[in-house]
């Protein structure tokens, strides 16, 4: 069979030469630091514009008790309309993104995010609804979140949804009162968590905040639960565990069915934390694995996008036995009209609820995109974003095996962790320095020094977005890396990395004993 | 589906052909065959971007926002404030966008310096020294200022006015399942928070001192508190004050730091985000210095690089989750980062002269719609006590028949109130009215109701 396209080999060592995600050319006109909105204020300038309202100037001493004034207006910043593009797009100039190059943060999945998505979240018929709206004014909302709730489910084989959680970890919380509630409705309210020590942080912090005491067990030989371990921590003080999976050394949990047997056998919960789900979409769902409970990262799975930080959105769903502890209000379709034309939505609280988990109906402009994302890729379409996550991290994980360590030697899923433990013994480059220089040839650092259990560790998550010819760069950028790390002078210049971002290494050590947290701070 | 992968087709062979398989399937050979699933999830193929357009759109058609279909008198902790076309176009920034938390800072300055900024804006709107980086939403920092509070002074009792939000007691109710947390609710009379309830004596059961007092400033009714009594009472039983406020009528109002709050949170919807029906908003938190080593969640300070110039990180790193795993200040991670930009960047734009003119616009309109509305036959105030620029009425008829009869004329006349504060009769009606509301929307407005009370 032959085919048009050229094929591309990843042995060419060229490669990097046409890769899209290298954000080396990234133009900056210089190394002054950025003044702050306070340090380009000037007394009496300003941007804004109010509406003409014509109401009536009534004075503020009629309108406002003495007690309850302020002295003088609260002194923010006095800056132009133009000052503050200025400023706030030289800012953009010295931040990182998706957009701008490849970004493997390990765990974080950072795809590209589809712009279409951005339209959808600025709809004037989305966008300007009030959330105290009464229903007959929102029923194409509640409609969408129908949909999305629907589709969740499907995609984690649960029953039911809630979709307020802000972010994972408050989906973890709030997965764990349905698990506090629940056990407490059976009449024997229990004490402990299980997670193991390769856990992101947000799950024992969630624990501790779900009033329970955390139980860690530990990983095996081949980065998995170690089922021995395991059931000896197993009895009925323990509510359930929390399981990430793939875990976060990208490796399945090939034990899940002994594992899930062996949790509901003492009558505890298994909990899935939706961090990497991107590895298994289509492909299995945490349903059929034998989980009650799963958290979704929106921002992560469904490129909602991430925000610098947030927002992110945290749904939870579960299985049929714990959806009357939802939380509430939740939308629900009471009448499906006719191919669904005349359908009618209302918002009901579960039976049981644990309460509400956020102010409103949680963040419900980044549902909408996620909502966008999955009817784009729909069925076949997410399958295969599993699929070239996988290839992805496997091309990458093998062609990086003679660089780095390769701590757990066998396929991963969707992303890989490596280690940096011969190079620091060879040379005293260490991860941290591998990751700076990486910045310095383009790309952002992969996630370093997590899982724990990893010395050194490489957490590298290219996600399916990004292409072989990005890849092959970021692998070329990693052999130069450790190329130069080879003599004494190239080892020193890697732990100087990074020369040519807009700062250098940052001084956090002074940042924490001499703390400025505003500018005010300053001396 | 989308073009949204690039691999193409001998991609695909090729790096199969490199790891040595003659599969995708073959990549998940892990996964034990019995779970993989055999016929799809059941969800539709995946459909071309203008298809999914289409039905968005329809969604949205059947929605009925606010602007020239419904005129806005809801608010509730979720107002219609004038968010400028520079705040958004600089917010959509993709390097905004589509960064994560900032864990290399060094390509990371742009976000790290808008939040130092951010945190610089809050704590002079909040009149406290130290603001976060952010969180989820109003709700979620009140409950982190509670769990600040009983961490600190080592007690679990939170009295908690009605005059908050009434979905963020529920939220806040809801985690105490988790935490233990007692929270004791200290019910309004005429709009103001009836302290003396719960002092020696008083109607609400006991139950020890009190670790964390919590008011909100303006409180859900829209009347303004003397706080002095409940910082008093905090000095009395060594709780400490939480102050939920609002950032906007902080442009008037007498800070929450200098009525004397340990922790100030609010909702900080009204610096620039949209309605969105709800979300994604953003937790404001603030408070003294003293606690700053209790602060949950994000916060950057700032350094120098090694070459001396100025830069920012995020620091006191030892509190969070990642490193603090099981003993952390708290389990957030993800927060709101971008709606933090966007507040700097909204507050930029406000200034000093903007915030206040904004609130004074706020507060006339209020006052003169309340004034009028309360000369309609069968209309009577809620409460008493002083307003800035939301109010109560008590109505003649269920507060939601009216919303419903209102919204056929074009307006979103308010909130209905719960029995909290109206008994089980819910005639209670919470109106806000904002900047950008017009005389001739009001006169209208009052006219609509005036007859829609017939």
């Amino acid at each position: 069979m032959t085919d048009p396209e050229e094929m591309t080999h990843p042995e060419k060592s060229e490669a990097h030469l046409c890769a899209g995600g290298r954000a080396a050319s990234a133009p900056l006109l210089g190394h002054d630091s950025e003044p702050t909105l306070f340090e380009l204020s000037e007394p009496g300038r300003r941007a804004w514009q109010l509406r003409t309202t014509k109401v009536p100037e009534a004075p503020l001493e009629q309108l406002l008790p003495e007690v309850h004034r302020r002295g003088a207006p609260p002194a923010l910043a006095e800056v132009s309309e133009r000052d503050l593009v200025g400023h706030f797009t030289r800012l953009s100039h010295r931040q990182f993104s998706v957009d701008l190059g490849a970004y493997p943060l390990g765990s974080c999945t950072m795809k590209y995010n589809p712009k279409v998505c951005d339209e959808v979240a600025s709809l004037p018929g989305l966008a300007d609804v009030h959330p105290a709206a009464p229903a007959s004014c929102s029923q194409g909302w509640m409609a969408l979140l129908v949909e999305l709730e629907e589709a969740l489910c499907a995609i984690t084989g649960m029953a039911g949804a809630t979709l307020q959680p802000a972010a994972g970890a408050a989906g973890e919380l709030t997965g764990l009162l349905l698990m506090r509630a629940w056990h407490e409705a059976q009449g024997q309210p229990r004490r402990k968590v299980v997670i193991p020590d390769s856990a992101h942080g947000t799950n024992p912090a969630s624990v501790t905040l779900g009033g329970y005491e955390t139980v860690t067990v530990k990983s095996n030989a081949r980065g998995c639960i170690d089922l021995e371990a395991l059931r000896s921590v197993l009895n009925t003080e323990v509510a359930g565990i929390m399981l990430t999976n793939p875990n976060t050394l990208g490796l399945f949990e090939e034990d899940i069915v002994a594992i899930a047997e062996a949790v509901h056998e003492v009558g505890g919960l298994l909990y899935y934390d939706g961090a990497n789900l991107n590895a298994i979409l289509g492909v299995v769902r945490p349903g059929d694995m034998g989980f009650d409970i799963v958290h979704l990262n929106l921002h992560k799975t469904f490129a909602t996008p991430h925000g610098g930080g947030g927002p992110g959105a945290g749904p939870v769903t579960v299985s049929r036995h714990l959806a009357s502890f939802l939380p509430g209000p939740r939308p629900r379709r009471v009448d499906p009209g006719v191919d669904g034309v005349g359908a009618r939505y209302e918002w009901t609280t579960p039976q049981r609820s644990i309460g509400r988990v956020h102010s409103w109906h949680g963040n419900a402009l980044v549902l909408a995109r996620a909502l966008t994302y999955i009817l784009v890729h729909g069925d076949d379409g997410l399958r295969e974003v599993a699929e070239r996550a996988v290839l992805n991290a496997n091309w990458l994980r093998k062609r990086l095996s003679g660089t780095f360590d390769a701590p757990y030697d066998r396929p991963c899923m969707h992303e890989c962790v490596l280690s940096a433990v011969s190079l620091k013994r060879r040379s005293g480059v260490r991860a941290l320095d591998v990751a700076k220089c990486l910045l310095e040839e383009g790309f952002h650092a992969p996630t370093v020094y997590f899982p724990l259990t990893v010395e050194e560790a490489l957490m590298i998550e290219p996600t399916e977005t990004e292409s072989l010819q990005t890849l092959e760069a970021f692998a070329s950028a990693c052999d130069r890396i450790v190329a130069r790390a080879g003599t004494p002078e190239g080892a020193a210049e890697a732990t100087e990395a990074p020369r040519t971002t807009p700062v250098r290494r940052v001084d956090e050590a002074r940042a924490a004993r001499s703390l400025v947290p505003t500018y005010d701070t300053r001396r | 589906m989308g073009g949204y992968t690039p691999h193409t087709k001998s991609e695909i062979a090729s790096m199969l052909g490199f790891l040595g398989l003659s599969s995708v399937e073959e990549l998940f050979a892990a996964v034990p065959p019995a779970l993989r699933l055999a016929g799809g999830t059941g969800l539709t193929p995946g459909a071309p971007e203008p298809d999914v357009l289409a039905h968005i759109y329809d969604l949205a058609a059947t929605n009925r926002p606010v602007g020239r279909d419904l005129v806005c008198f809801a608010g509730g902790g979720a107002y219609d404030r004038e968010v400028p076309a520079v705040t958004r176009a600089l917010a959509s920034r993709s390097e905004f966008v589509t960064s994560y938390t900032p864990y290399q800072p060094e390509v990371a300055q742009g976000v790290l310096q808008a939040l130092f900024e951010f945190q610089t804006l809050v704590a002079r709107l909040a009149g406290v020294e130290v603001a976060n980086a952010s969180l989820y939403d109003g709700a979620a920092a009140l409950v982190e200022a509670t769990n600040l509070a009983l961490n600190a002074t080592g007690r679990e009792l939170v009295w908690l006015s009605q005059g908050v939000n009434p979905s963020w007691r529920s939220v806040l109710q809801t985690f105490a399942a988790g935490t233990g947390h007692v929270v004791v609710e200290i019910p309004l009379v005429a709009g103001s928070t009836h302290w003396s309830s719960v002092v020696p004596g008083g109607p609400v059961a006991q139950g020890g001192a009190p670790g964390v007092v919590v008011v909100a400033y303006p409180n859900y009714l829209g009347c303004l508190e003397d706080l002095g009594e409940a910082r008093a009472l905090c000095d009395r039983t060594g709780a400490l004050l939480v102050v939920a406020f609002d950032p906007i009528c902080a442009g008037l109002l007498r800070s929450p730091g200098d009525w004397g709050a340990d922790v100030v949170v609010g909702e900080g919807q009204p610096l620039g985000m949209p309605l969105g029906f709800g979300g994604p908003y953003l937790g404001l938190f603030a408070c003294r210095s003293t606690h700053v080593r209790r602060m949950p969640g994000r916060l950057v300070g700032e350094t120098v690089d090694v070459d001396g110039r100025r830069a920012y990180v995020t620091t006191l790193r030892a509190r969070e989750q990642d490193i603090r795993r099981e003993k952390a200040t708290s389990n957030v991670c993800t927060n709101q980062t971008l709606m933090a930009v966007t507040a700097a960047i909204q507050m930029g734009w406000l200034g000093t002269s903007g915030i206040a003119e904004v609130a004074l616009r706020s507060a006339r309109g209020a006052h003169y719609c309340r004034k009028a509305l309360l000369a309609v036959p069968g209309v009577e105030p809620l409460v008493s006590a002083p307003i800035m620029s939301e109010f109560a009425l008590r109505l003649p008829l269920g507060a939601d028949v009216l919303i419903e009869r209102l919204a056929d004329k074009g307006f979103l006349a308010g909130i209905s109130l719960d029995d909290t504060y109206t008994d089980a009769r819910r005639d209670g009606l919470l109106v806000a009215v904002t900047e950008r509301r017009t005389r001739a929307e009001i006169d209208s407005f009052v006219d609509s109701f005036t007859k829609a009370l017939r």
